[in-house]
């Protein structure tokens, strides 16, 4: 909402300066967003008179013209409008200045060989109208004594901006705002002038409220102007409507416009001749059309409210006029209409054929219904006084009437809530400066809510109104005790926070990218689950709720390639999508590694990143937080992004009850797809939610420090066994021969190829022996040399090396 | 003079010289060996007369100790010297790089996330957190925003189904609405978490991060939040002191609602937060609206309080300089390393925030 200081003093008697001004509409809750000087740039253009205009000596159409701008030597200035001639009195622009229309900034240019100091404005140049063929031509009568001064007045008012709540309709209005300084101590609301109307006869239109079910238009007041003359606006009204950003059109439509932005009424006017027999308001009919103003055709759903006549829908009521009625310059009889319609069919309406208006904006948050004469009576006076004409009656339709609603107010709320106290004669200055009417009943306010507050219906309404007036600032601030009665995380918290920081630990970066991805990459990662569309997504390729970590990572981390980077980590912790449901989502760890480690070192031999670099990856950070590495357990089972031969799935235990991490290689197809060329590149997820969280805290899980300082001894093993035979069995069967004595099972070698049969390979194994009792002997190793022959031989096809 | 007197002096004086280890095993051999000189003394103790035995006994251990200890150190001293030598050749260039290390960083929003719950810890909050499909319900209608309210037009809504009942949630608020429906006052939570709107420029992301807190109580006052709120960003920003300005707004699940502005001021292109007389809004609150309270059972007459909601990144923005909020979300290697954080850095109270 635009305001000026000047427009606000119209209904404000205030001793404030325009920066005390700004200042207390913020204290009160009207946000002003910006103050914009107004005209500033149009204080450059200066009244001036050509002297004399030649033909250019190098082009055809341009002139020559010394423009005299009321100093001691004309200036010269070439210009091309046809209408540059000896006398003519126009509008200069000199070096420097900005013109409005498409902000250049004016320099002394040569054109075609001479020098043009400045430059002679058309009114289009100028935003004063649509006018562009030549410079703009003043009256010589007018103007001859005002040479070299500024053109447009200059303003001391500059433009406010408001961001006005969606609570705030009555704020919508000049008077509005006006009635809240002066509740706020700055200044006096001034009584609305009255001119003395005269009325003529009755307003002949026929208007009509059809009462069907959901009629949203429950007042519809008229009256007739007959015999105007509509013309362009006087300067006056013309300056307001630009001062607020609003383009002057003719004297009718600005009337109304100008009612609507100085008391939030928002007004409709027609001509009569274009009305066919009278007007119908009613609820419209399925694909019903019409031109609305903004010059589109709109199609219609059923029951929207539509003001109509005998041939058919003439606008939108409340929301936007239509072509067909709509006044102009011609226009002899107007018909304005004030009216009120229902907030939420408005709404509904603009919505679904998406329309934003003035009139929408406003109606949407709620009229005064008691405003409809006033509207009417200013309109009116205002035309007859413009354009003239005879004004009618005021017609007023209605099938709902509207009353002042009532409100008990208990003034101990107010302490109840913000902490401090208030005087009663201060709260009920208040709310009588707001238009509140009191009467006090016991201890209680009896309040009666001015109709321009839709937003007020409770006490604690009531107190905002008190607190916002009184100020924010008096509210006494309460230090905050240092108290904590529950833990701040919980364990799935606090796995959240460990797992995150495990992951960074081993060299990851970690990122954040969107929730959402492009349908097209997040298919390779979708498996199974469904795919989730966003409706109304931002772009095509945002338009799928991600199902892996790795729909967004991957690309990320491909950006990150093209930008020369070969070796890199990079993680997310976050959702991953499975339903539209709310809680149909994982909390995921995706991870991805690329390129070599030890690249180019001079220490280290450089190598791939490959599948137990993620493995690593995640098995320490699984350790860090806690679990218990020997539990884990391990198969091939991976979804189909993965190597299928390189990549495996953890689980806390051999009981495999919930998949908690995939790792591997990434399959080479998915690079393929995605155009990623790297040597190498894997990843991992760890599913958080799959993650059993332990029973006992740490500081049950540790039982009492045992160890044995007796001799420990190493015996070393090699078996031969099938080739796809997984290591972590052979290790199970060993460490399970004498969980007292086998303190460590380490695969220090595997190997095929020469010596060792075909589709056979051999596993080297160093086992680690300790005795918590005593030094054990050569026979007792023997002895369990023997049992870890004969288990592993007996469970597995597996032979001993010899 | 004694045998053993010349002996000792002799070899003293043959061990003060340079010796290498063969010489000073000869030297052991000469002295201890079967027949070396010491040892021959020991073969004479039994002719000796028993009145001197004793005196000439206690005199050849003495040396024997003596010549002992002395060789002994002699040899180590060698031994050292070898070393020393070896070593000599052994010199490498210590500027030569490292055995290089992999360096992980934590994005920014979650160091911030972490110090906004170290902080809001210290004063009694606990961590909630909500889905971030959302129904309707909980993001609108639960928190007094019924489908006709002008305030939904001030958030673009992600939908999931056209009729408008999945959505991604605009707010962190819903948590606050989950929380209330699942337990019994009093509450007194925080819930960080992304959340989604559908506007993308300069300065809005569709994806973005903020942090809800919820204080429900018998007596929960404005003076609570303003207090609240007043620790919350000097401890944040880490000055002692922080100019605050509480402006009345709109919200339609608190009444009274505020938009709080801190101070700051420009010093060398830098940001100074606390200081300066300009304005920046940081986040928005106010007591929870009595039609919220009654949405989740708690009755708004024995139970009162305040809620506030707070965007994340901007908070990191303006604590760490950061100027681009979409950088954020784009993942870019330099920019992750250049203001992440090192994973040992966590943030805590008594510690301190951040380094």
């Amino acid at each position: 909402m635009k305001i000026t200081s000047n427009w606000l003093k119209e209904h404000l008697d205030t001793k404030l300066d325009e920066n005390q001004i700004i200042e207390k509409l913020t204290d009160v809750g009207l946000e002003v967003e910006s103050v914009e000087k107004q005209g500033g740039e149009l204080d450059d253009f200066i009244v001036a008179k050509i002297l004399k205009a030649e033909k250019h000596p190098n082009a055809d159409k341009l002139r020559v013209c010394d423009v005299d701008i009321g100093k001691e030597n004309p200036v010269k200035v070439v210009c091309g409008a046809p209408n540059a001639k000896e006398g003519l009195f126009t509008i200069y622009a000199p070096p420097g200045s900005v013109i409005p229309k498409n902000q250049m900034k004016l320099v002394v240019s040569k054109i075609r060989g001479v020098s043009s100091y400045g430059m002679l404005c058309s009114e289009s140049e100028l935003k004063l109208s649509d006018e562009s063929d030549g410079i703009t031509e003043l009256s010589s009568n007018d103007f001859k004594d005002k040479i070299g001064e500024n053109y447009f007045p200059k303003k001391n008012s500059n433009v406010i901006d408001i961001s006005i709540t969606p609570n705030r309709a009555d704020c919508l209005g000049v008077r509005g705002i006006a009635r809240d300084l002066a509740a706020a101590g700055s200044g006096k609301l001034k009584d609305l002038k009255e001119n003395k109307l005269k009325k003529d006869g009755k307003q002949t239109v026929s208007v009509k409220i059809e009462n069907e079910d959901n009629q949203a238009c429950t007042i519809f007041g008229s009256c007739l102007i007959k015999g105007v003359k509509n013309i362009e606006s006087p300067d006056w009204l013309k300056e307001k409507i630009i001062s607020i950003g609003q383009k002057p059109i003719s004297a009718i439509v600005d009337i109304t416009n100008y009612v609507m932005f100085d008391l939030n009424r928002p007004l409709h006017a027609y001509d009569v001749e274009k009305i066919d027999k009278g007007i119908i308001v009613r609820n419209s009919k399925k694909n019903e059309t019409f031109t609305a103003l903004d010059n589109k055709e709109y199609k219609l759903d059923e029951g929207m409210c539509v003001i109509s006549d005998a041939s058919g829908v003439l606008g939108l009521g409340g929301i936007i006029g239509g072509t067909r009625s709509g006044t102009e310059l011609d226009t002899k009889n107007v018909l304005i209409e004030s009216a009120y319609f229902l907030p939420r069919s408005i709404r509904k309406s603009s919505k679904i054929l998406n329309i934003d208006t003035d009139a929408k904006f406003r109606f949407e948050r709620g009229i005064d219904p008691l405003s409809i004469e006033q509207g009417l009576k200013k309109a009116s006076n205002l035309i007859q006084e413009i354009c003239g004409g005879k004004v009618s009656e005021f017609d007023i339709q209605k099938i709902e009437k509207y009353e002042n609603e009532s409100l008990e107010f208990n003034p101990a709320m107010f302490e109840k809530i913000t902490g401090i106290k208030i005087e009663k004669d201060e709260m009920t200055k208040i709310l009588n400066d707001l238009g509140f009417v009191i009467k006090e009943n016991k201890k209680n306010l009896q309040l009666k809510i001015p109709t321009w507050r839709p937003d007020i219906s409770q006490e604690v309404d009531v107190v905002e109104e008190l607190i916002r007036i009184k100020g924010y600032e008096q509210i006494e601030l309460i230090e905050p005790q240092k108290v904590r009665q529950k833990e701040t995380l919980n364990k799935k918290q606090k796995l959240f926070h460990f797992l995150q920081r495990a992951v960074a630990s081993k060299g990851y970066l970690e990122a954040i990218t969107w929730s959402f991805t492009d349908s097209k990459i997040n298919q390779l990662f979708l498996e199974k689950n469904k795919e989730i569309k966003i409706v109304n997504p931002i772009s095509s390729d945002l338009d799928v709720l991600r199902s892996s970590i790795f729909s967004n990572l991957i690309i990320n981390l491909n950006k990150n390639l093209d930008r020369g980077f070969k070796d890199l980590s990079i993680f997310e912790i976050g959702p991953t999508f499975l339903g539209k449901k709310p809680g149909e989502q994982q909390t995921v760890i995706g991870g991805l590694k690329s390129g070599k480690i030890f690249r180019q070192s001079w220490l280290e031999k450089e190598r791939l990143v490959d599948v137990f670099d993620a493995k690593s990856d995640v098995i320490k950070s699984l350790v860090e937080a806690g679990y218990d590495k020997e539990n884990l357990y391990y198969d091939t089972e991976t979804p189909s992004y993965y190597h299928p031969g390189k990549s495996g799935r953890v689980f806390l235990n051999k009981g495999k009850e919930k998949v908690v991490a995939y790792f591997g290689d990434i399959h080479p197809n998915v690079l393929k797809k995605l155009d990623i060329k790297i040597e190498a590149l894997v990843g991992f997820e760890i599913f958080l939610d799959n993650i059993k969280q332990p029973k006992k805290s740490l500081k049950d899980q540790k039982t009492k420090h045992k160890f044995s300082d007796f001799q420990k001894s190493e015996r070393d093993f090699a078996f031969i066994l099938d080739k796809n035979f997984q290591v972590q069995e052979l290790i199970e069967i060993i460490s399970n021969v004498d969980k007292n004595l086998i303190k460590s099972v380490k695969v220090f070698d595997v190997y095929d190829g020469k010596n060792i049969p075909e589709n056979k390979k051999s596993i080297a194994l160093n086992v680690t022996i300790q005795s918590s009792e005593k030094t054990l002997n050569e026979d007792d190793l023997n002895k369990i040399n023997q049992t870890i022959i004969t288990a592993v031989e007996s469970k597995l096809d597996a032979k001993i090396r010899s | 003079m004694s045998d053993i007197k010349k002996i000792k002096d002799e070899y003293f004086l043959k061990l003060s010289k340079e010796l290498d280890i063969n010489q000073i095993n000869q030297i052991k051999t000469d002295l201890f060996g079967k027949n070396g000189l010491v040892s021959s003394q020991f073969k004479q103790l039994g002719k000796i007369a028993e009145d001197e035995r004793k005196k000439f006994a206690s005199e050849l251990n003495n040396v024997k100790d003596e010549l002992q200890k002395l060789i002994v150190s002699k040899i180590e001293e060698i031994e050292i010297k070898e070393i020393n030598q070896k070593l000599e050749k052994e010199k490498v260039d210590i500027t030569l790089p490292e055995r290089p290390f992999a360096d992980g960083k934590i994005h920014p929003v979650s160091q911030v996330i972490d110090e906004i719950s170290s902080i809001f810890s210290e004063i009694g909050f606990s961590v909630e957190e909500g889905p971030d499909v959302e129904n309707e319900y909980n993001n609108f209608t639960a928190l007094n925003t019924p489908d006709n309210h002008p305030a939904r037009d001030m958030h673009d809504t992600f939908y999931l189904d056209e009729k408008k009942e999945l959505l991604l949630r605009t707010h962190t608020s819903p948590v606050q609405i989950r929380t209330m429906l699942n337990d019994k006052p009093p509450f007194k939570i925080i819930a960080p978490g992304r959340t989604y709107r559908s506007d993308s420029d300069q300065t809005h992301a569709p994806m973005f991060h903020q942090v809800e807190g919820l204080h429900i109580d018998k007596d929960i006052n404005m003076g609570h939040l303003k207090g609240c709120l007043n620790y919350f960003i000097k401890e944040f920003f880490e000055v002692d002191k922080i100019k605050m300005r509480f402006r009345p707004s709109h919200f339609p699940f608190t009444e009274p609602s505020a938009e709080v502005d801190i101070g700051y001021e420009i010093k060398d292109g830098k940001i100074i937060i606390g200081e300066g007389n300009k304005w920046l809004e940081i986040l928005g609150c106010g007591m929870v609206h009595p039609n919220v309270l009654k949405n989740v059972n708690v009755d708004p007459g024995e139970f009162q309080g305040y809620a506030f909601g707070i965007g994340i990144d901007r908070l990191a923005m303006l604590k760490y300089g950061i100027n681009d909020l979409r950088a954020f979300f784009d993942c870019d290697y330099r920019w992750l390393n250049q203001f992440g954080f090192d994973p040992i850095d966590v943030p805590s109270s008594y510690r301190g925030l951040s380094r």
